[in-house]
């Protein structure tokens, strides 16, 4: 059975909402009632069915709108996608580890035919059917990286890996927690963590680092982070912050439940065969607080977590004008009641 | 280095005998399928039951990285080694069953450079095979300086050559020549980057004499190439389970707890992510730590050890699992 796709959109009259199914599949992010960095990374091995780890590339409900939302911030501002001259391999490496990953796990949707280097890529939900040559870019409409992202949700970045770092080289970015590839492109990983709070204190991105170098061909990783966004709006870029700044202002006790969005992001990392650079894919999804909260579990923990989180963290996430009107929301659901350890609802 | 790499079943589907010192090993995959894609300059490590003794040695992927229906690897004879060598000349055979790791690249091209200029030495040649032909085929700038003992032993110098032409250059020491290392470095176009891969004493000398002439460091590579580093086996008792176990050669503390049935937390099994630390309770003798978790400080004071990578040689430890 096929995944049935919403119409919606994620700006101007924000239709965006999760099915009851995939309000059950949302990958909450706590699993204790507290939160502090960590370098949560783990294997990236198939999760239980009907989770977003079921496939090692999730495509869920929101595929097709979303889809249409990157269009429409690339055709505004084509800089959310750029690659230096020397990432075009590594963007090969992921044309293929998409579409490959897609066509596997779900046929009904993508398929693809290779006849040694005469590919046949065929996507339904997106109407496109294409023959190309792979390795020549002259048989694509754009670049191989831009050509299958703008056909995979979540945003990605492309590193090189030189000198004992990873560099931004390459990516398409338009669904962001407030940062630029733009400002970003060429950087290093320590300079475009730079504005972490408390993390390069406690080491952990030195050590992420150490860990990234090593991730193995054939043995991705990933981790979770989050943050709040205000709307279900998914280009929250510095670009477009004068667009979406302001809604911070505008939550009330009234519109917690509907305007205040949990944005949880599953990241991965994969070692890339042909360029040995590594793609780093940063999975956006959100829920509302009405929607998160019809798990008790999640509610009283989310409350517990919010209520606690060091300032710090809560400035760098951008939680500090609407912080003290969502705690008070979410103690509504909070009855005291102890929390089952894990990160699944009751 | 590679453990913790997914493995691969392969059959050797042919060796081929390329002179006195160095035979040419053919990998397919079991099930007759395609092998991962990998990029020049990868190496995978073979695994070897050499009677009681495993045995896992890294060889650097020859073979084009654009046709992946087989590996192949090129083994000079060690006769002084530590046997793995000797194993692959004379105990495996055509039709053989094998376990390979997947291909893992310490040693890959920048491929920001405007030109690659690639020094060899012996069987230092096998990268350096793959990555020109990945680079030929992309029409990369190329240029490879390569220095054998004889003519005899000029493993693929005759086919680098008619396959490149005069991109090539074989140096023969019996013969008294020497790669004109000097003049070579001062020669490059800028943002050239260069490559070596040979004797540990090779290596030494270019990177000496690039580091004299300005070479900027991140634009001189060398393969590394350490063997795997297993370690002595040793006694562990796991106090909470009460159980007494012994750590192999070629396994972790870790793998050795869980065979006993003993599951610590992890999740990186690579010495970073934390989830393994494991308290001391006693201890008589020296850690090993190999982990980048536990501070210089921690590693001094002997109080933890992080299972997945780190090691113990001495008379007694105790660890609270
Ligand atoms: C190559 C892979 C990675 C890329 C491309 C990447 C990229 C980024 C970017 C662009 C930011 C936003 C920084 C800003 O405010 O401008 C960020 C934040 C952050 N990154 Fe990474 N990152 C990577 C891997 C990791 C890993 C492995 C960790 C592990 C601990 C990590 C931990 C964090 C944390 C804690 C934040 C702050 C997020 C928040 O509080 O919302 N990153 N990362």
């Amino acid at each position: 059975m096929g995944i049935t796709f919403r119409q919606e959109t994620f700006r101007d009259d924000f239709s965006f909402a999760n099915s009851p199914e995939h309000i059950r599949r949302f990958p909450f992010p706590f699993h204790e009632d507290s939160y502090m960095y960590a370098v949560n990374i783990e294997p990236h091995v198939a999760g239980p069915k009907g989770s977003v780890l079921e496939h090692p590339i999730d495509v869920d409900e929101h595929y097709v709108s979303e889809m249409q939302d990157r269009a429409l911030v690339l055709a505004e501002d084509p800089l959310r996608c750029q690659s230096l001259p020397h990432m075009t391999l590594a963007g090969w490496d992921l044309l293929e580890l998409l579409m490959t990953a897609k066509a596997e796990s779900y046929p009904e949707h993508f398929s693809l035919t290779r006849d040694g280097d005469r590919w046949h890529w065929v996507n339904r939900p997106l109407g496109i059917d294409d023959r190309f040559t792979f390795g020549d870019v002259a048989t694509l409409p754009y670049g191989p990286m831009e050509y299958i992202t703008r056909q995979s949700q979540g945003d990605f970045c492309l590193l090189d890996q030189r000198d004992g770092n990873l560099w931004m080289d390459a990516g398409i970015v338009t669904t962001q927690a407030d940062w630029s590839l733009d400002f970003d492109i060429g950087m290093n990983f320590f300079e475009w963590h730079a504005p972490v709070p408390l993390a390069h204190e406690k080491g952990i991105f030195t050590r992420a680092l150490k860990f990234l170098l090593n991730v193995q061909q054939g043995r991705p990783a990933r981790r979770l982070n989050w943050t709040m966004t205000i709307n279900p709006r998914l280009d929250t870029s510095p670009e477009n912050y004068h667009k979406w700044g302001p809604d911070r202002t505008t939550v009330t006790p009234e519109n917690v439940g509907h305007k205040v969005h949990l944005r949880v992001e599953l990241q991965s990392f994969w070692r890339l065969p042909r360029s040995n650079g590594l793609v780093f894919p940063i999975r956006c999804y959100l829920i509302s607080m009405d929607e998160l909260v019809t798990s008790r579990k999640w509610a009283r923990r989310l409350h517990r977590v919010i209520r606690d989180l060091p300032d710090e963290i809560a400035a760098y996430k951008g939680l500090t004008r609407y912080r003290a009107t969502l705690i008070e929301w979410l103690s509504a659901h909070d009855d005291g009641a102890p929390t089952s350890p894990g990160f699944g609802p009751d | 280095m590679s453990t913790g790499t997914t493995k691969l079943d392969v059959v050797v589907a042919d060796i081929v005998t390329v002179n006195d010192m160095v035979k040419r090993f053919h990998f397919r995959r079991r099930d007759g399928g395609l092998l991962p894609t990998f990029s020049g300059g990868a190496h995978v490590v073979v695994e070897m039951q050499d009677g009681d003794t495993p045995r896992l040695n890294p060889y650097s992927l020859m073979s084009s990285p654009l046709d992946t229906r087989e590996y192949t690897i090129s083994v000079r004879r060690d006769d002084a080694g530590r046997g793995g060598s000797l194993f692959l000349h004379q105990r495996v055979e055509p039709g053989q069953a094998m376990v390979i790791s997947y291909p893992v690249n310490l040693f890959s091209l920048d491929l920001r450079a405007k030109k690659h200029l690639m020094l060899a030495g012996g069987i230092g040649i096998t990268p350096f095979l793959a990555q020109t032909a990945q680079l030929s085929a992309e029409g990369g700038a190329f240029e490879l300086h390569y220095s054998v003992r004889t003519a005899a032993l000029a493993s693929y110098g005759g086919e680098l050559q008619s396959r490149y032409g005069r991109r090539v250059s074989l140096y023969h020491d019996d013969r008294g020549e020497q790669i004109p290392l000097d003049r070579l470095l001062a020669a490059q176009p800028l943002g050239t980057h260069l490559y070596i891969c040979g004797p540990s004493g090779m290596i030494d000398w270019v990177r000496g004499r690039a580091a004299a002439l300005g070479w900027p460091a991140e634009a001189v590579h060398y393969e590394h190439f350490s063997a795997p580093q297993p370690g002595l086996p040793f006694t562990v008792t796991l106090a909470a389970s009460g159980k007494t176990i012994r750590v192999g050669e070629q396994q972790s503390l870790l793998e050795a707890m869980e065979q006993a049935g003993v599951d610590p937390p992890y999740l990186c099994r690579g010495g970073v992510c934390g989830q393994c630390e494991t308290d001391v309770v006693s201890c008589e003798g020296t850690f090993l730590h190999n982990d980048h978790w536990l501070s210089e400080d921690e590693h001094r004071a002997g109080r933890k050890i992080m299972p997945c990578v780190s090691r113990f040689e001495g008379n007694s430890l105790v660890l609270d699992r």
